[in-house]
């Protein structure tokens, strides 16, 4: 029998690795780059800037869900209306500062959060997916109905008419990128947390998981609680920066359809991925998206073939083949010496 | 007697909601593969059989025969050469699949027929009604398209029960590894499913297109029918699925009369309330 004790001195968890940290000095070079941009930068710039960070916040969010939570979704549409929405409601009917309107909105869609998983948590793997999707669709017409904001031809986000064009871009620009750092920020620790690790259980076996005392049901809320903030927080964020917002745009699943070219081409199941994922996505909107219909079918059928042939997507693939992993969520053990370890036959 | 009416023409729009929901019930119940592409492949059926009889001129009999074979074949081959390699204990491959499908169809009929609305000829039948009671009438094309779905799901129910396909379909639908070790081919079992639900699916689209105008976004509203029918019947039997669908083509039905706004609505919000009274729906599959 092999008995092996290893003093306690002698070694230690690492939660970095070299690349990480070399990605944490360039990702601070960059981040102070981009928030310095609009004096350096043109509104146009702010603008793109503006609008991939909202399907960076959403696609990180998503991912968080899905691949991490295992509740594949095709329905997190529905808060990113609900975020829209209350911007609009809050701003314009109830006179609340607009920028401040946009964290308050994604609130207000994140406690939506709650009766809606009373229904959709009902529903497992592909039928809880369609099951969101009914609920988006719900949201959808009840604000198509609503005749104060517009019905289904919407409405516009008049509270900015009196602020100056220029602290409206670069205001909105700021917001965009604290939401970019904040949902970053927000997936990376929580993957590091105690919930990490609980979800990492309950993905690889929920009734595993619960037998270690894991509560799964409570852990899943947290999480479509949270993600639910996110798709919220990227919808208010989209329509401060489009002022116009309709149902049938806000509430529409070519969000969830986006997202999941996203986080699938960057690759699921990891931080970088959607980063990855959002900035091939901006590079094929920008030169390609004049095509219309072609376009989405390309699209399309670039999920398919990336699912069937590199399901690990891109990212997935270069940290696989280099052990490369910019945002480490995992723990590795380091030896300090050998002499430490004893063993006794 | 408006109100009876109403609610008649609602079981009618149910009969055609159940043709929907077998189609999905079926290769969820075999394989639990959801196919977000199920509306999708109703309209694109609905534009072959459109693009066959008014632009080619081809007899409706005909091109309505000949299309329900090679739905079949179209079926057999997806499940084969793609939809089988995305099956698993991970629900997301097979959904990012036939998600892509859905937008790849809606894009490619867009192309193709453009955004107009179209619709099949059923021969001057959409023009005729029975009349009932006094002030009471129906639709010969909607009694058509009920009955077709009466025999539909009774075909169904039939296969499943009393024939060796259908317990090949339960056997694997059960136990995958034992149905194997009993020399059953799952590729092929699950393959033969698919190929099955796209003969529901070319019925049920050929039959939309009669009944009303199509378009190629259609799809997606399609599907959240026949997902509600579905949940609302439970996954018992196909007469589960076939009440589901009527008692949400009721709900819309009802919801149109009283506000044209809110019929869909209604209908979505009666399958949530039967979400939460019974989640596994009116006929739960018993073991």
């Amino acid at each position: 029998m092999t008995n092996s004790t290893i003093e306690s001195s002698s070694f230690s968890v690492e939660r970095a690795t070299r690349a990480s940290r070399i990605a944490g000095g360039i990702g601070s070079l960059l981040l102070v780059a981009a928030i310095t941009l609009p004096w350096w930068g043109n509104s146009g710039w702010m603008r793109e800037v503006v609008e991939i960070s909202c399907y960076l916040v959403f696609a990180m969010m998503w991912n968080l869900l899905a691949g991490y939570g295992g509740m594949v979704s095709v329905g997190q549409q529905a808060f990113v209306g609900l975020g829209g929405y209350f911007l609009v409601i809050l701003a314009n009917k109830l006179g609340v500062n607009p920028f401040l309107s946009v964290p308050l909105a994604a609130l207000i869609a994140a406690l939506f959060a709650f009766p809606t998983s009373w229904f959709v948590f009902r529903l497992q793997g592909g039928y809880f997916a369609i099951g969101t999707w009914v609920v988006a669709e719900v949201f959808r017409l009840f604000f198509a109905n609503i005749s104060a904001l517009g019905g289904g031809s919407g409405t516009s986000l008049t509270a900015l008419a009196g602020i100056p064009k220029a602290t409206r871009e670069m205001m909105t620009y700021w917001l965009a990128l604290a939401a970019v750092v904040f949902a970053v920020g927000l997936v990376y620790g929580l993957l590091r947390s105690r919930l990490g690790l609980a979800l990492t259980a309950i993905r690889d076996s929920e009734v595993a998981a619960e037998s270690q005392g894991i509560n799964v049901k409570s852990t899943k809320l947290i999480v479509y609680v949270l993600a639910s903030f996110g798709a919220g927080l990227a919808g208010a964020l989209y329509y401060l920066s489009n002022l116009r917002i309709s149902p049938d745009v806000a509430f529409g699943v070519n969000w969830t359809a986006f997202t999941i070219f996203i986080v699938l081409i960057g690759g699921i199941g990891t931080i970088e991925g959607p980063i990855v994922g959002a900035l091939i996505f901006w590079f094929l909107n920008k030169f390609f998206s004049d095509y219309g219909s072609w376009y989405l079918i390309g699209l399309g059928l670039l999920a398919i073939i990336i699912v069937i042939k590199l399901r690990a997507g891109l990212w997935g693939a270069i940290s696989k083949r280099f052990d490369l992993h910019l945002f480490p969520v995992q723990r590795s053990l380091r030896l300090r010496e050998v002499v430490g370890v004893r063993r006794e036959e | 007697m408006e109100w009876i009416s109403t609610i008649l023409q609602g079981v009618m729009l149910g009969g055609l909601y159940a043709l929907f929901a077998m189609g999905l019930s079926l290769m969820f119940g075999v394989m639990r593969l959801t196919n977000v592409a199920h509306g999708d492949f109703i309209i694109m059926t609905a534009f072959a059989a459109f693009a066959a009889t008014a632009s080619l001129g081809i007899n409706l009999w005909i091109a309505l025969l000949s299309l329900l074979p090679l739905a079949f074949a179209f079926g057999y081959g997806l499940q084969r050469g793609v939809l089988n390699g995305t099956l698993g204990d991970d629900p997301l491959p097979s959904l990012v699949v036939t998600f892509g499908l859905s937008i790849v169809i809606q894009n490619l009929l867009m192309e193709i027929f453009s955004a107009d609305t179209r619709s099949i000829s059923a021969m001057g039948l959409e023009t005729k009604s029975l009349r009932l009671a006094e002030n009471l009438f129906i639709g010969v094309l909607p009694l058509v398209i009920f009955l077709i779905a009466v025999g539909a799901a009774a075909a169904m129910q039939w296969l499943f029960g009393n024939t060796a396909i259908g317990r090949a379909f339960r056997a694997t639908s059960d136990d995958k590894e034992a149905a194997q070790l009993m020399g059953l081919n799952h590729k092929h079992i699950y393959a033969l499913a698919t190929a099955i639900a796209f003969v529901l699916i070319a019925i049920a689209g050929i039959l939309q297109g009669m009944r009303t105008t199509i378009a190629p976004t259609d799809g997606p509203g399609l599907l959240l029918y026949a997902f509600e029918a579905v949940i609302i019947g439970g996954m018992g039997s196909f007469w589960g699925t076939f009440s589901g669908g009527i008692i949400l083509g009721v709900a819309q039905a009802i919801g149109f009369r009283i506000d044209p706004g809110w019929g869909i609505l209604i209908g979505h919000l009666v399958f949530l309330a039967m979400l939460i009274v019974s989640p596994s729906g009116l006929f739960p599959k018993t073991k």
